[in-house]
């Protein structure tokens, strides 16, 4: 090389190499590899605290998404568009009466197709052998359109079920803990006979409080009930009509009530359960806890590693790597180490909700929960490798030829 | 005359500011040739290392100039020193510093996918590399499965794989034996010749001056006229 040709040479040569350093880095995944799985037993114990991460929050955001579909089950499958309550009600199994005129006078309003009433009650269940058990008794009419048990896997249809006499529907769920074995068994509600005539499957309760399913009238009789009293009348909107429009047209003609869509009653039903209870919460803060302890585990195991590797790191910048090609080595081991602790942790999240789909509380691990759970632990770890990154920031490069 | 492929001059370097700073490196002048063996010796404390920091483009010096086939480098910000460092120094270091978990030929793609190189053409670059430096047969072993003098090999080969025109040796032979030591040396020195590259050495080790072409004593920050036990100019080959 010679003479005044080499500046711009030199620069030319230099920029190339920039985009070349921070556009190639082919290398930087093998490492990234190598460093995560070179120490097994570290490895072992990063997927393990990954895993574990993913586990719980798993588990945690599947309970109460399952509990958020509990608490508003029977609203979400009732088939109706609107729920008139009375006021103040702020839970649809915290029913206050409501008297069944109402009925009749929301089906003089415009774009009501049709209006039913619904009784929900509590009430006190004795089993054969004695036991007392608390209940949710639902009250509908036989020839009812909308409210029925829904999910019938057991026994005649719905609306033949209510019809017998003494008959109710309770979910196989709960059979063992109503103390009934088959269909056909008799047990007492408030002192008075039922006889189970069909189950369903996947009505959960979220109050422990099984809901048995009869007419209207034997729940009348049953909690001595004047005979217009009910707890809602359920809309079912005319065709080519908003539920929201009808909604205010019924507002607008009845007082002292309140006419909900059935998606405001669902989550009024949900937000005091889980935020007014502080029942949400508790899971909510366990899922946070689990990405803590995630976190914790990844960086400590990470940062680690990459103390390890300070002096082949020192050597890359003082052969000129810029810094970006070291924060993806470990923003890259992060998320590998995100990806395969995560699968592991799907897996046996996995296995638990196969395990757990008949138990009264089981964990509900739809698709897209899933993938958010793998999102979530991969930007955990990436999140984790920020300590690892400042230290990286920190590197002399003269400090290797020390 | 040959011009220098590297010049400094008046460099001068401080620890520390104010009353308290310490100055490593007094007014110090040098220039590396082409096809050159340099030696930098001294004791310890002497300022070598800082020199070679220097030289090397890891540490600005306090002041002075530095000239690479005549243009200064004073004016590139860290980014675009790490560059000239990319695209114009190789370093082999005392430690070797490989990544203990990639294969030899692995350690060399680092430094070739540094430059860009694509990975099919960085593993046979690589595998060239490695066979220019007596390795060809141990390309996919793992640093714990090479000897002292083999990790050294392959720190060359790595040093090597940006074509540099500059090698900066920290101690190349200080952990060797005297067989390997020598080998090393007759590897870096046939660098030298035949590549037309300059070969820095920072070195305690007296046992290489028959390879140097030249060889500069620190003291105190100086360089310093040749002590009476060895000599600045050797016979192994002038720098042409």
């Amino acid at each position: 090389m010679s003479g005044d040709d080499t500046l711009y040479a030199l620069k030319s040569r230099t920029e190339s190499a920039s985009a070349a350093a921070s556009k190639g880095a082919r290398m930087t995944l093998l490492i990234a590899w190598r460093n995560l799985v070179h120490d097994r037993i570290r490895f072992a114990i990063t997927l393990t605290g990954i895993a574990f991460s993913t586990i719980l929050m798993g588990i945690q955001l599947g309970m109460l998404l399952n509990f958020v579909h509990t608490i508003s089950t029977v609203v979400d499958h009732a088939g109706a568009d609107l729920w008139i309550t009375a006021e103040g009600v702020p839970s649809v199994d915290l029913a206050t009466p409501l008297q069944e005129r109402r009925r009749f006078q929301a089906m003089s309003v415009e774009g009501v197709a049709a209006a039913e009433p619904y009784m929900l009650h509590f009430g006190f269940l004795k089993r054969p052998d004695g036991v007392r058990q608390i209940v949710i008794v639902i009250g509908i009419d036989p020839d009812a359109t909308m409210g029925l048990p829904f999910a019938m896997v057991d026994g005649p249809s719905a609306q033949e079920a209510l019809a017998e006499p003494d008959g109710a529907v309770i979910d196989r769920l709960y059979a063992d803990k109503l103390g009934i074995r088959t269909l056909g068994e008799t047990v007492e509600i408030n002192s008075h006979r039922i006889r189970v005539v069909g189950f369903t499957d996947g009505i959960r309760t979220f109050t422990q409080a099984p809901y048995v399913f009869m007419s209207l009238a034997k729940a009348r009789s049953f909690f001595y009930a004047p005979d217009n009293d009910i707890a809602y009348v359920l809309v079912r909107v005319a065709e080519g009509y908003k539920p929201e429009a009808v909604a205010a047209a019924l507002s607008a003609r009845m007082s002292e009530v309140e006419v909900l869509t059935a998606g405001q009653l669902a989550w009024r039903s949900q937000y005091y359960w889980l935020v007014t209870t502080g029942a949400g919460i508790t899971l909510v803060s366990s899922t946070l806890l689990a990405l803590l302890v995630g976190v914790v585990i990844v960086a400590q195991t990470l940062y680690a590693s990459t103390m390890d590797r300070l002096p082949e790191y020192a050597v890359i910048r003082a052969m000129g790597g810029p810094r970006s090609y070291l924060y993806r080595i470990i923003v890259q081991q992060a998320v590998l180490g995100g990806v395969f602790g995560a699968a592991i942790g799907l897996a046996v999240i996995a296995v638990v909700v196969v395990f757990t789909r008949h138990l009264s509380s089981a964990p509900e691990v739809p698709l897209w929960l899933a993938f958010g759970i793998v999102a979530a632990t991969i930007a955990m770890c990436v999140t984790a490798s920020i300590g690892s990154i400042g230290k990286v920031m920190t590197i002399d490069p003269v400090k290797v030829f020390r | 005359m040959t011009q220098p492929i590297l010049s400094a001059r008046g460099i001068v370097h401080n620890f520390g500011e104010g009353p308290s700073a310490v100055q490593v490196l007094k007014n110090i002048d040098i220039d590396i040739l082409p096809a050159e063996v340099l030696l930098l010796v001294g004791p310890s404390g002497s300022g070598k290392t800082t020199l070679v920091h220097i030289l090397g483009h890891l540490l600005r010096p306090t002041a002075g100039k530095i000239t690479i086939c005549g243009k200064s480098t004073e004016t590139l910000d860290e980014d675009r020193l790490a560059e000239l460092r990319l695209q114009h120094f190789g370093f082999i270091f005392q430690a070797h510093n490989l990544f203990p978990m990639l294969t030899a030929t692995e350690n060399v793609m680092v430094a070739l996918d540094l430059m860009g190189v694509e990975k099919d053409v960085a593993r046979v670059r690589a595998h060239e590399l490695l066979g220019s430096v007596g390795l060809g047969h141990r390309v996919d072993a793992f640093p714990s499965e090479l000897s002292i003098g083999q990790k050294q090999r392959v720190a060359i080969a790595r040093a090597l794989a940006a074509d540099p025109e500059i090698l900066i040796a920290d101690e190349p032979t200080a952990a060797l034996d005297s067989e390997n030591g020598l080998k090393a040396m007759e590897l870096l020195q046939a660098l030298a010749r035949h590549s037309r590259r300059a070969v820095v050495i920072v070195t305690h080790d007296f046992r290489i001056f028959q390879f140097a072409n030249r060889v500069l004593h620190l003291e105190d920050g100086r360089i310093v006229d040749k002590p009476p036990e060895s000599s600045h100019t050797f016979g192994a080959g002038s720098a042409s």
